[in-house]
């Protein structure tokens, strides 16, 4: 609180000295946990991303759906497609998903997400696995289902006032 | 600059000594402290009723809000709370940091006003905003192409020129001082910390220009709208140095704390300012974790960018976790409170607000904030993390429980030096930190663990009642945000003790010159020592502390990995 002795730069006393050992070792710790898991982990921020505009885009994944439909559902009639492994595609506006994927466990796809309009946030659940989806970026996921089951797709990144109505299925067969 | 060769009695500025610092006062300076904190209380109080609102309708149980107003109240609360409340009690500090602390006078009391102008103006605005309609629910973020009508940016842009002029009156104030020399030798401690926050605010403000004004270009429809990634990452390079302006002024309010409740001083000023320099240098990076699941960068940017290079800042912030525990430890064990490791604790002033806010605060901060902080800016982590309402855990144990519990403390003591009023209520004072931090902990504790249950911030109805689908969410989620919801009556109230105290001091409390430092517990006298080395001096007890402390954070950290590890798909 008072201004200090002018030569303030004394010594660390024995315990600061310690402490701040501890610590920097922790930090190297946490520091190297990033790299070693981008390595050996089988969890990774996706980084493959490309430049779209939401007319591609929704081009795209339109062709797509028509291609692998395999049914529809809501009164939106939102298609149900059940493709092979490899690319695969959807996007976000508000306030919905579209399509609704149908995956096989353990196949592994490359999802390619983007929004034709404002920013949503792609929070799958149960398993709660969430990326951004932002308009004119086409997101690359490249995952694998390790368990069955129906997911759903909720958005979480705040778009506007309907915000809770905006969610899509994802559904995986054993 | 002519003023400098003034002599000290020709001045323009007026001073008093306060009787109990012996701080030369300029009045002036004095005005303007009384206007910033005053209007940082008022905009605390508007956003505290937006806290309860929507406190409540994230409860299922009770779902208080419609959708729409739920929206906006979320939008008011964050921009009165950590943008208002926050920055011009930072304002109101910084004056009295740099004039007041140095016996110095403030430069320009009339362009003060006229940023305290602005920023008054800026801020009125956004409420306004926020009240008259939907349009301006966007969220502080107000994530492009995401748009508000026009004056809803403005005010955000009058309140940052606002205060970016007071941080540079700031500083020129410091340079004055210098120069009519009224500073020799070092600044004190608590001012160098203040001053680090004024560099980064000045950074920070400049970004929040980068991002705001186009957005609020793109709302007159002057220019399309501004790339979504590049928003995001300019937005934070706002939002987030921000946070390290109430980190850095907040430790600044921590060691000002320590020393008015128990007399500590620093041990080691150079393991204190060093931790300072740290937060300078590297924390500014820190915008990128809010871009971890972002398209577009990639894993070596994002990883550099998160660990501030390489967790350099956690480590300035691991240092003053020990060093102002310690410097309370020895101080106390110097006026003679030695029994065992933890003795020098029982003998605390528990009863002095200023030292219940400071503990409060600390462990809010540290053991809540700073872990999980730590968890979700950790690359791989934050897929299971971000916008979950583990995020807004997080942040009500930093910005709320950490920050706004140091600044409460610290205003009671400016109520007698500051605005020369009797303190009221000092029982209810006495309280008030404890029963806020009670209520933010369990409001951390609860949101954090929907959070870990998927359950998502800024969502107004988790039973997707109307939406397309329904996604099944656990039952324990009800058991979780009943927690919050306890938490956030009981915060709420917490807040009104605190508002009631200070409101009710400043506008009926007796007018008097200030007669003591401490407001309840008789003052601490500093015995001179004669071997300041001695073991049954050390802070063994702090030491302790900080390993438990440690052991706890690895705990926590560590099975966040497992989490990831062990139940996620595979992701590439
Ligand atoms: C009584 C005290 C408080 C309570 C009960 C409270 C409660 C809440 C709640 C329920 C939310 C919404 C969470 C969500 O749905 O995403 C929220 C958001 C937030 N709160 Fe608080 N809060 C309190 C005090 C504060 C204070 C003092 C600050 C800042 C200094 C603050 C900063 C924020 C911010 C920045 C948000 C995020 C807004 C957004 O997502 O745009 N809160 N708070
Ligand atoms: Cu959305
Ligand atoms: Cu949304």
């Amino acid at each position: 609180m008072l201004a200090p002795p002018r030569v303030w730069w004394k010594p660390l006393g024995r315990l600061e000295k310690t402490w701040l050992y501890i610590a920097l070792a922790w930090c190297v710790f946490l520091t190297a946990m990033m790299p070693l898991w981008f390595i050996y982990g089988k969890q990774n921020v996706p980084v493959e991303s490309y430049r779209t505009t939401p007319e591609q885009h929704q081009k795209a994944t339109e062709a797509f759906a028509a291609k692998y439909k395999v049914g529809e559902e809501t009164a939106l009639k939102i298609p149900v497609v059940a493709p092979p492994p490899g690319d695969i595609y959807m996007y976000g506006k508000t306030w919905s998903w579209y399509p609704i994927l149908k995956l096989k466990k353990g196949q592994t796809y490359r999802l390619h997400l983007s929004s034709l309009d404002l920013q949503h946030g792609f929070s799958l659940q149960p398993s709660n696995l969430n990326f951004m989806v932002l308009p004119h970026y086409d997101y690359v996921i490249t995952l694998t289902p390790s368990s069955s089951g129906t997911y759903s797709v909720v958005c979480n990144e705040y778009c506007f006032v309907g915000h809770h109505l905006m969610v899509g299925k994802i559904v995986v067969q054993d | 600059m002519a003023v400098a060769s003034i002599p000290m009695d020709k001045q323009a500025a007026t001073f008093r000594t306060c009787p109990v610092t012996t701080f030369k006062v300029d009045l002036a300076a004095e005005k303007l402290i009384i206007a910033n904190a005053v209007a940082a209380v008022v905009f605390l109080a508007i956003g505290g009723i937006f806290s309860l609102l929507i406190g409540l309708t994230r409860v299922p149980a009770i779902h208080l809000l419609p959708a729409n107003w739920f929206y906006r109240s979320v939008t008011g609360h964050g921009l009165d709370m950590l943008v208002v409340w926050i920055v011009f009690f930072e304002i109101a500090g910084l004056i009295f940091g740099t004039a007041i602390m140095l016996n110095a006078r403030v430069v320009a009391p009339k362009f003060g006003w006229f940023n305290f102008g602005l920023m008054l103006v800026g801020a009125l605005i956004v409420n306004v905003m926020v009240l008259i309609g939907d349009e301006s629910a966007v969220m502080f973020t107000a994530y492009v192409p995401l748009k508000a009508p026009p004056l809803f940016y403005l005010g955000i842009i009058l309140f940052a020129v606002g205060a970016l002029l007071a941080v540079i009156m700031s500083f020129v104030n410091v340079v004055v001082a210098k120069r009519e020399g009224k500073l020799n030798g070092s600044l004190p401690l608590v001012v160098f910390g203040l001053i680090t926050a004024a560099i980064l605010a000045i950074y920070t403000l400049l970004n929040g220009a980068l991002a705001y004004v186009p957005a609020f270009l793109y709302s007159l429809e002057v220019i399309p709208s501004p790339d979504a990634a590049l928003y995001r990452n300019l937005m934070w390079g706002f939002g987030h140095p921000a946070q390290q302006v109430n980190l850095a002024a907040m430790v600044a309010v921590w060691y000002a704390l320590a020393w008015i409740t128990t007399g500590a001083n620093p041990i080691n000023e150079k393991f204190s300012r060093v931790a300072f320099i740290l937060y300078l240098f590297f924390i500014n990076l820190g915008s990128a974790h809010h871009l971890l699941v972002d398209p577009g960068l990639s894993f070596g940017f994002k990883a550099t960018n998160t660990s501030y290079g390489m967790y350099l800042a956690v480590l300035g912030s691991l240092i003053h976790a020990f060093s102002i525990p310690a410097a309370v430890e020895v101080a106390l064990r110097k006026q003679g409170h030695r029994q065992g490791l933890l003795g020098w604790l029982r003998n605390a002033p528990w009863k002095e607000p200023g030292f219940g806010g400071m503990v409060v605060s600390m462990v809010m901060f540290g053991w809540i904030g700073g872990v999980t902080g730590v968890v979700i800016g950790t690359e791989q982590l934050n897929m299971i993390v971000h916008n979950t309402l583990r995020v807004p855990g997080h942040f009500h144990a930093t910005v709320v429980g950490g920050t706004t519990t140091a600044f409460m403390a610290l205003t009671y003591y400016l109520i007698p030096l500051v605005f020369r009023r009797e303190l009221k209520f000092k029982n209810v004072a006495s309280w008030q930190p404890y029963v806020f931090g009670l209520g933010m902990l369990l409001v951390a504790i609860g949101f954090i663990a929907t959070g870990l249950q998927g359950v998502s911030r800024r969502h107004w109805d988790i039973s997707f009642a109307q939406a397309a689908f329904p996604s099944a969410i656990p039952g324990t989620v009800d058991l979780t945000l009943a927690i919050a919801g306890i938490g956030v009556v009981i915060a709420f109230i917490g807040g009104g003790m605190y508002l009631w105290v200070v409101l009710a001091s400043v506008f009926t409390g007796k007018k008097t010159e200030a007669n003591a430092l401490m407001l309840i517990t008789p003052m601490w006298s500093q015995p001179k020592i004669a071997d300041e080395e001695a073991e049954h001096l050390q802070p063994r007890g702090t030491f302790a502390l900080v390993i438990v402390y440690l052991f706890f954070f690895a705990a926590y950290y560590l099975s966040n990995w497992w989490l990831l590890g062990g139940r996620v798909w595979g992701i590439r």
